[in-house]
């Protein structure tokens, strides 16, 4: 029985750039960096003091309708860049839902429409959580439990559990645009979004679902959630004074860490049926995906693997998924986030599946703009590709200089014939995601 | 509908469980057969002055009685180490362990595991560092100075959510397809049934899938104290998960994992492993509806009953040739709230219509918790438990009758029955709703 194909019609990136794919594209077209000292807090007292964060101007109101206006008063940052992606995945794809407009007949039926976000694991805003702590705490300025109970608590709102579980971010998505269909929350870090593309393909190939809002959004730009990257050796050593746009140089001998970016992505992901018959602008196919799980020497994958023969193999299966070979794919885009160990891991995985040819195969590398976008990062990688195909361009590479065996060195955007591109990244706990963005013919 | 054949027939070959009520299959079950309960005191923090003061705790628990080597695991945290014991028995039970054959690429994993424990002592000495009289913002490098200090680099890591998949991949050694998904109370029926999804496809030959969770620490019990979604009952904490009861007014945190072991049919057939049941349907559905009130006419659990329905084959309103109505038994989502026990019930009877009478519906949750994110798999084992056996677990504390609520909640005595086919239901805060159709192996 012929697969049901499945298609990109919406995009919708939220980096350091803004909110859409345009300010992204134009960005590394021009290749500008996104990372600076971060404002979100003051970070002066971690390992670095800059990341990238989603620009000031950004308002999470301005992407809702004014009947949900209240609903965006119990949003963790997490979940307002999920709700702004995700609307506007939603009119690039042309669609119609309650979110767009409360009284016009929605583009797809309610029942058909399916959501898969991935996630990190939220932290609690400290601000809130600790002036309610204060009030508990005893003569030795302690927390006591029995304040707490007795009284603290009652200083957080009743639905202060409700911004910080991690499918939230679909909980409001879905009520925004009325997704009635399958709907779920991946949280496996870095691999998470990827993930979650993969599972709206499943869904909507078996026929649970015709289209789907899909991606995955964080925010490590927090202390709690910031401090747990520099805890697993995410972090480039980066001091206020330092040049924060050179630091990320993914897989050059001399990179020492990564830097965080904040953001993610809601792509819609519809059968090519259904979209061809609503008449719909296909940016691109989902041609295949593939995951696998790492063995991971101390366990838990701070190191996610011993080398790339697991990531090769998730990358493996997205190419049989998609009917593909090696030779098929133009470009890939990794995480490449320049920690030594894990950009190896990518390395060796590319010489596993491209062998000779992974020396010469174009890599985009994303994260010098926007830096290690974590749960967010294949919606993002996604959306780029379909770009980079609807262009027949790539984008342009930053900061490494000597990259052996793979190409990343820095280089200008250029025009390039792009038919297939690949999308991977392992992940903390060692999941690996891989992901084929085709030209549709 | 395609017609089943052994490569497109899942099964169930292991199933295991670290709950309240014991640290295996048999017991436990029966001690839900004898309606026990439970709860107790919270012990883990000082709850006394908190609202809800019990919680249905896993006791005496001892990790490295399951494992092979403790020391891999030696930073797990309490969520990591339930999945591990609960894995391990459903792995042995399936005979994986001894089959040399096994190609372990096309093992995967698909866990519904909550996120780890907060460090929470040291949390809270981090936070009030950062803080002063009058503030209104944490300063961040004073937090910082103080977190670097106490927190430490494993028990941070450990709180990831996909930290039990770390730990079952590196003790089966397992390199497949592996994803967790947090969707609340309904995480791990999901995981179950988009693992079950990943075998149907072709992705994998076996896959380990269920949930592991504990909420039961300060700002878990805070955070559902909060939106009142907990019993503050008074007295004996045995009676305070009162599911489709008039007088039930919330649920009971309980905590632990259940695991299973999913398996192509015919897979399991060639290396001569013994098919627990087959599991026929899944459906999930989405309310979207409101962020903290269900869908009132239960139109989310009824799309992912209708849904599971459907893959299996079952047309909720036929009987069958015997008489029996449709399926034998729902082992509902029954929380104990107010709003879940009234809208669950209106949702069967959205599915199953006049014949929804005929259908025993019970709720565990009296007896074991609501273990959150872990709740389903739990849930789902015990269904297998009633086919196997031909027993039906009780509502315990069903006492008053709710006069809306007019189902067959086989109350508090576990009861005797011809069961071949079975739904189990979990409905997750945020709105997410899932239903697993699983059957007598034939």
């Amino acid at each position: 029985m012929q697969r049901r194909r499945v298609v990109l019609t919406g995009l919708g990136p939220a980096t350091a750039f803004g909110i859409g794919i345009d300010p992204l594209w134009q960005a590394l077209v021009e290749g500008r960096s996104g990372l600076a000292l971060i404002r979100a807090f003051d970070a002066s007292g971690f390992r670095a003091a800059s990341g990238a964060q989603i620009p000031d101007s950004f308002d999470v109101k301005d992407f809702v309708l004014k009947s949900y206006r209240k609903g965006t008063k119990v949003m963790a940052r997490d979940i307002e860049i999920a709700v702004a992606a995700a609307v506007t995945a939603v009119k690039d794809a042309g669609l119609t839902t309650r979110g767009t407009d409360a009284e016009a007949v929605a583009t797809i039926a309610p029942s058909r429409f399916g959501c898969h976000i991935g996630a990190g694991l939220i932290a609690a805003d400290l601000d809130e959580l600790t002036a309610a702590l204060w009030t508990a705490k005893n003569a030795a300025n302690e927390f006591d439990a029995g304040n707490w109970g007795q009284q603290g608590m009652q200083e957080l709102t009743p639905l202060w559990l409700l911004k910080y579980l991690p499918n939230m971010l679909a909980c409001h998505v879905t009520i925004i645009h009325d997704c009635q269909g399958p709907s779920n929350t991946i949280t496996c870090n870095e691999a998470s979004s990827g993930l979650s593309l993969a599972e709206s393909q499943r869904v909507i190939e078996r026929g649970a679902a015709d289209a789907c809002l899909s991606g995955g959004a964080d925010s490590k730009l927090n202390p709690m959630a910031y401090l747990r990257q520099e805890l697993a050796h995410r972090l480039a050593l980066c001091p206020p004074d330092a040049d924060a746009t050179t630091i990320i140089r993914p897989f050059d001998a001399t990179s020492t860490g990564s830097l965080v970016g904040e953001g993610g992505g809601i792509l819609v992901l519809e059968a090519f049926d259904t979209a061809k018959a609503r008449g719909a602008r296909m940016h691109a196919m989902l041609a295949g995906t593939g995951a696998t799980q790492s063995y991971c020497e101390d366990t838990v994958g701070l190191v996610p693997g011993t080398n790339g023969e697991s990531l090769a193999d998730a990358i493996d299966a997205a190419l049989r998924d998609a009917s593909l070979s090696a030779s098929d794919i133009d470009a890939a885009i990794p995480y490449g986030c320049g920690v030594p160990a894990i950009d190896a891991i990518e390395a060796d995985a590319l010489h596993r599946v491209f062998g000779a040819r992974a020396a010469t195969l174009p890599l985009v590398t994303l994260a010098p703009f926007i830096g290690a976008t974590v749960a967010g990062f294949g919606a993002i990688a996604v959306s780029v590709a379909a770009k980079c195909i609807t262009e027949q361009r790539l984008p342009a590479r930053l900061n490494s200089t000597s990259t052996a065996g793979v190409a990343a060195t820095a280089a200008p955007s250029c025009a390039t014939a792009l038919r297939h591109i690949l999308v991977f990244t392992p992940s903390l706990g060692g999941q690996n995601s891989a992901a084929i963005v085709s030209k549709l013919d | 509908m395609t017609s089943r054949t052994a490569s497109n027939r899942v099964v169930v070959t292991g199933m295991g469980w670290i709950t309240p009520l014991g640290h295996d299959i048999d017991s436990t079950w029966q001690r839900l057969m004898r309606s026990e309960s439970g709860m107790g005191p919270i012990t883990r923090f000082d709850a006394r002055t908190f609202p809800t003061t019990f919680a249905a705790e896993v006791k005496n628990y001892d990790v490295a009685k399951f494992v092979a080597d403790v020391k891999v695991h030696a930073t797990a945290g309490l969520n990591s180490q339930f999945a591990l014991g609960a894995a391990s028995q459903a792995w042995k039970q399936s005979g994986l362990d001894a089959f040399s054959a096994l190609n372990r690429k096309r093992v995967g994993l698909y866990l519904g595991a909550g996120e780890g424990v907060l460090d929470f002592p040291q949390y809270a000495a981090a936070n009030l560092a950062g803080w002063s009289d009058g503030a209104t913002r944490l300063d961040a490098v004073r937090w910082a100075k103080t977190a670097h200090e106490v927190l430490t680099q494993m028990y941070e890591v450990e709180q990831e959510p996909n930290m039990p998949l770390a730990h079952l991949a590196r003790e089966f050694g397992i390199r497949g397809p592996a994803l967790n998904c947090l969707t609340a109370c309904a995480a791990s029926t999901q995981a179950i049934g988009e693992a079950y999804s990943l075998i149907l496809r072709g992705d994998a030959d076996v896959m380990v899938s269920g949930g592991t969770h504990t909420m039961i620490h300060v700002l878990g019990v805070t955070g559902f104290n909060r939106l009142t979604a907990l019993s503050t009952s008074k007295g004996d904490p045995t009676k305070a998960s009162r599911p489709f009861d008039a007088t039930r007014d919330g649920f009971v945190m309980g905590e632990g994992s259940g695991m299973v072991v999913l398996e192509r049919l015919e897979h399991a057939l060639a290396r001569g492993a013994k098919p627990l049941a087959e599991l026929v349907g899944y459906g999930s559905s989405a309310d979207a509806f409101r962020i903290t009130d269900i869908q009132p006419e239960g139109r989310g659990g009824a799309s992912s009953m209708h849904q599971a329905l459907a893959q299996a084959g079952i047309d909720p309103l036929a009987r069958r040739a015997d008489g029996r109505a449709a399926i034998d038994y729902i082992s509902a989502h029954g929380t104990g709230t107010k709003e879940n026990d009234s809208i669950e019930t209106r949702g069967v009877k959205r599915v199953f219509g006049e014949h929804a009478k005929d259908i025993p519906m019970s709720s565990i949750k009296g007896m074991m918790g609501h273990l959150i994110a872990a709740a389903g798999a739990v849930e789902f084992i015990t269904c297998i438990l009633a086919i196997r056996d031909g027993m039906l677990p009780p509502t315990i504390n069903y006492n008053t009758p709710d006069p809306d609520l007019d189902l067959d909640y086989v109350p508090n005595v576990a009861r005797k029955a011809k069961v071949d086919i079975c739904l189990s239901n979990s409905f997750g805060f945020g709105g997410q709703n899932d239903t697993l159709a699983v059957k007598r192996f034939e």
